[in-house]
């Protein structure tokens, strides 16, 4: 006898969900705690600062986070898009999707690297105050999150849609997990752009 | 009164300051609640432990209607109790010590600057004012920074591990802390501040009695943290002129010249608020 | 599972092959089985624990002996066998650290949730095999990182295990390596407390509802939750002292600051407090992550040697639960020296004070339910006893630190390390050690000897009083703590002969724990064999099948029928497992 283990396809009837979705709620309820304290050292940091060093609207680049901004909500749609194609048991239109996404997270990425590297180029880096510091710490650890995210999806997109033939249920259901967790990288980043760059 | 030798040992050491005795006298009131709550648990288990031991002829009572009231009276009671502390020990005594602080003006003023593994304690001098601190006069011979310069600066006395105060008069403590956190603690004068670098902390107390006690630094702070060790000399108002007075006398006596200092580099400065 | 159907047979028997005929190392060291993982996870915690101990060992001698060269060993740590203020510090913080994040959690959330919860729950394995295994890996690997750092060039991180900035960015390189070490073991905290969540709620065989739950998986689902909330921002602090140290921001750095008389050549701008409050927003609950798991197994202990239901079930696990939303809103209680103002030290010390009602109402159900028992003496129930009137001196002396006003004289002294020791010492590790004897035949088919049991309880027992005791004492007296030499000064010369008892006391301690350590690896191979299922006579259902359980827990389906401590009125336990009333 194997070891089965219930509701990896179909949720649980008391529950209402299956162990990956409630899994990943979790995690992301970890998630908001992380970059909570992230925001909270912000908020301590400047108001506890009699002289805030610099303000993003001046020193930092608001078109081009405004464009990574339209970036992320677009590819938050494309990936709903995508688990919807599932649903409607289009594989095509799926990796379709979600290759926008892949694809938008990557110009994410890209306009992260002008942005850093324009930064660097006027020998601005973490240690020139504490608002860089904060504003590196902060989008660079958003940055990571985008790369997992990046690599999630293209396993899914890849190799990972395999399990569409064997489990079609329990890979819409990965699906969705990536959507929640790709939205919460994008809510991140909603708040981080005000915060950082507007005020 | 003059305390020759304190007498320490495995309770509270003496306490000489004016404000220690209601400290004391909560903790003793809350050993006596804690010690009777727990005799009465403990006196409880062992009752149970033997009474209720498993023997032949005895069974368990199952039935699970059994319902206790009484502790239910007891928390209620612990509940009171543990308000009555908060209200009427806690928030007071905490208030008088960390805000009703004496005027300036009544009031000897001093400045302790902590560092890896030493005191300085910075006195205004017959003028009553501290001389500017500046970063870069920081040396050996000068570990606060005091600019000798600046008028009000001429006459302070810096005191090197060594706090010396006048009996029955409120002396103000201002701490700061060049590098790493310190906490300046007096265990006589049940006095305990940690000193947190980029702040000026005050504190407060006021001395009963005279004698030679001792400053201790209570929060690591590296290698030589047993080390930091300071006097603390509770001086009679005639002791305490009379050492002020020679302190003056020596400084004049050394020389006019600033006292020698390599300037330091010192990257741009913000600075926090302090806190209150 | 994911066989295509016309291959159903085949692949049922091929899965069936494998179950028993897995590779050496796919069985017990990638092990996706949350039976090998658990255990996995217990031996490396008691091997942490007891490094971490020997630690202190160490450290005892300095403390009674101050300056004294180290009988024997000495010459293996110092060139004159004494040991440095260096290698003290570097001991202390370590000792905190492998006994908290290495020691005690490993023990009680790894080991026993991982063993216990999918059993209690009747489940076959956690929810996610897998990230089980990544988990336990993690861990180690977070363990290694930490133990490394002993041979990285100026040693371990020397700064206390509370890491307080700017001490800490200031410091040697084996801070780093305590930061790095950190994230791995906050990583694998996260992952372990997801999985133990979701197998808790998802997995539960039919007519578990939530208020079937045994006192056990209660306990250890609100320290998945204090984990899962309470750890990101320690990691978020982590990342941000790391920042500090290899990239030169200034989070915790304020302007100013003069280091060995050199000005130090950052931006300045930041505050030290920010630490603290990151750091004791996750250590304060990390003290119910370190409590919870041995409440939930001293209830278990209790409930089966008593011989009838457990007072107050209800009562007690909505107390665990208040207990753990509490834990969120105490945390600045560690920091009323730090100049904090009225409004603040008020509000904390009345949430303190809140937080002290649940933990009495856990005691008070604990001791209720010994009225009217029929006590069966077994050494877990020893443990479990001897663990009420511990965590009373723990939580009771935990009443003179909220309180600000007498904080103001004990704070950072001896009694602090009283208080949390014997919260942790004789409470915690009791609960865990009982646990170890209660579930020892479940987990290898045979029990531990009875009389080794009684003879490492009462030498603990002993032992363990001598060494914390006297703590509170030296506390009073004054005296701080992380004192290399506290002989300095005069009340700390005056207080030195309590050191003496406590290092002797913990040496006793030291060999107390031999019997134990002989008795659990040769019962493996030559205790009394178990004859049935439920050797004890429990309730819950780990009971309900074989030991060693096999692989997938449950050879035949199982099923609730009513709570986890009830009786017939024949005075018989009636499992949850059995219909027949």
């Amino acid at each position: 006898m194997s070891v089965i283990i219930p509701y990896i396809d179909k949720p649980n009837p008391v529950t209402g969900v299956t162990n990956a979705k409630l899994g990943i709620w979790l995690f992301l309820a970890s998630e908001v705690m992380l970059f909570g304290a992230l925001f909270s050292t912000l908020i301590i940091l400047r108001s506890s600062a009699t002289d805030w060093p610099a303000h993003g609207s001046d020193v930092l680049n608001v078109p081009l986070a405004t464009l990574n901004t339209v970036f992320l909500i677009t590819s938050s749609v494309t990936i709903v898009l995508s688990w919807a194609s599932l649903k409607m048991k289009n594989l095509m239109k799926f990796k379709l999707y979600m290759g926008l996404t892949v694809l938008l997270s990557f110009g994410f990425l890209i306009i992260k690297y002008f942005e850093y590297s324009s930064k660097f180029h006027h020998e601005h880096y973490p240690s020139t105050s504490t608002f860089y510091a904060v504003y590196f710490t902060m989008t660079g650890l958003h940055g990571l999150h985008v790369i997992g995210g990046i690599i999630t999806n293209l396993y899914l997109m890849g190799p990972g849609s395999k399990m569409w033939k064997t489990e079609p249920e329990r890979f819409t259901g990965r699906i969705e997990c990536a959507g929640l967790y790709w939205h919460f990288v994008d809510l991140v980043w909603i708040f981080l752009f005000p915060a950082l760059y507007l005020l | 009164m003059r305390m020759e030798h304190p007498h320490y040992g495995f309770w509270l050491p003496p306490n000489i300051s004016t404000h220690g005795a209601e400290i004391d006298k909560l903790i003793s009131v809350l050993h006596w609640f804690m010690l009777v709550l727990f005799v009465g648990w403990a006196l409880y288990l062992v009752y149970c432990l033997i009474r209720f031991r498993e023997r032949p002829g005895h069974e368990a009572d199952i039935s699970g209607s059994t319902h206790f009231s009484l502790p239910k009276y007891i928390e209620i009671g612990i509940i009171i109790f543990e308000a009555v502390l908060l209200v009427f020990f806690s928030f007071p005594i905490w208030s008088k010590v960390k805000r009703d602080f004496p005027n300036e003006a009544d009031a000897l003023v001093v400045r302790v600057t902590a560092e890896q593994f030493a005191w300085t304690v910075h006195y205004a001098g017959k003028d009553g004012k501290f001389g500017q601190l500046k970063i870069e006069l920081i040396d050996g011979t000068n570990p606060v920074g005091l600019d000798r310069q600046d008028p009000n600066g001429k006459d302070d006395i810096l005191s090197p591990n060594t706090l010396n105060i006048p009996v029955n008069k409120p002396i103000i403590a201002k701490l700061t802390s060049k590098d790493v956190i310190h906490n300046f603690f007096l265990p006589v004068m049940r006095v305990k501040q940690d000193i947190i670098p980029g702040m000026t902390v005050p504190v407060w107390f006021q001395a009963t009695q005279t004698g030679k006690f001792e400053i201790g630094c209570a929060q690591l702070c590296g290698v030589g943290h047993t080390q930091m060790r300071g006097f603390f000399n509770v001086m009679s108002q005639e002791e305490f002129e009379t050492w002020y007075q020679e302190e003056e006398k020596s400084l004049l006596a050394s020389s006019d010249e600033p006292l020698p200092g390599k300037p330091l580099e010192v990257a741009k400065i913000q600075t926090i608020k302090e806190s209150k | 599972m994911s066989q295509d159907t016309h291959n159903h047979s085949h692949g049922h028997d091929h899965s069936h092959s494998m179950s028993h005929e897995l590779p050496f190392w796919r069985k017990y060291i990638f092990s996706t089985d949350h039976k090998v993982i658990g255990l996995q996870y217990g031996i490396t915690a008691v091997f942490f624990l007891l490094f971490g101990f020997g630690l202190m060992l160490l450290m005892r001698w300095q403390l009674a002996f101050p300056k004294q060269a180290i009988p024997l060993i000495g010459k293996l740590f110092t060139e004159d066998g004494v040991l440095s203020p260096e290698l003290y510090n570097q001991f202390g913080a370590m000792h905190g650290t492998i006994m908290v994040f290495l020691g005690v959690v490993p023990l009680g959330v790894g080991a026993f949730g991982n063993y216990l919860v999918p059993l209690q729950v009747g489940a076959q394995d956690m929810a996610f095999p897998k990230l089980n295994m990544m988990s336990y890996w993690v861990y180690f690997i977070g363990g290694v990182i930490m133990l490394a750092s002993f041979f990285s060039p100026n040693g371990a991180a020397a700064s206390g295990w509370t890491s307080y900035p700017p001490l800490s960015v200031v410091a040697d390189n084996g801070q780093s390596f305590w930061l790095i070490g950190m994230v791995f073991l906050i990583t694998s905290s996260l992952l372990g407390s997801v999985n133990t969540i979701v197998t808790a709620i998802q997995l539960r065989v039919k007519g578990l509802s939530f208020m079937r739950w045994p006192v056990l998986v209660w306990a250890q689902v609100v320290t998945a939750f204090l984990l899962l909330l309470a750890f990101p921002p320690l990691e978020a602090a982590g990342v941000l002292q790391l920042m500090d140290r290899l990239a030169g921001t200034s989070f915790f750095l304020p302007s100013g600051l003069v280091v060995s008389g050199e000005a130090l050549k950052v931006s300045g701008g930041g505050n030290p407090i920010l630490w603290q409050h990151l750091f004791w927003f996750l250590a304060h609950p990390e003290v119910y992550v370190l409590i919870l798991p041995a409440v939930g197994i001293v209830g278990e202990i209790i409930a089966v040697n008593t011989k009838k239901p457990l007072y107050g079930y209800k009562t007690l696990i909505y107390s665990i639960i208040f207990l753990g939303f509490m834990s969120f809103i105490v945390w600045a209680h560690h920091m009323f020296m730090t100049g904090m103002g009225v409004t603040m030290s008020t509000f904390f010390q009345a949430t303190t004070m809140i937080i002290s009602v649940p933990s009495i109402i856990i005691l008070t159900t604990y001791l209720l339910t010994l009225w009217g028992a029929s006590i069966r003496y077994t050494v877990p129930m020893l443990f479990a006893v001897a663990f009420l009137p511990m965590f009373a001196i723990g939580g009771l002396t935990g009443l003179p630190l909220g309180l600000t006003a007498s904080d103001i004289h004990l704070h950072d002294t001896y009694y602090v390390i009283g208080h949390f020791h014997y919260v942790v010492a004789p409470g915690s590790l009791f609960a865990l050690m009982a646990g170890v004897y209660h579930w020892y035949p479940k987990i290898t088919g045979r029990f531990m000897s009875d009389t080794l049991g009684k003879i490492h309880f009462w030498l603990s027992v002993v032992a363990i009083n001598g060494v914390f005791m006297p703590m509170f004492f030296m506390g009073m007296a004054g005296v701080s703590r992380r004192l290399y030499d506290q002989t300095i000064y005069a009340h700390g010369a005056a207080a030195q002969p309590l050191n003496v008892i406590m290092s002797c006391c913990a040496w006793a301690l030291a060999v107390a724990q031999l019997p134990f350590l002989y008795n659990m690896a040769t019962s493996w191979k030559w205790g009394k064999k178990v004859e049935s299922n439920n050797p004890w006579g429990g309730t819950t259902l780990e009971w309900a099948t074989a030991s060693p359980p096999p692989h997938e827990n449950f050879t035949t389906p199982v099923e609730v029928f009513r709570g986890p401590y009830e009786y017939s009125s024949n005075k018989k336990p009636l499992p949850q497992f059995v219909q027949e009333a």
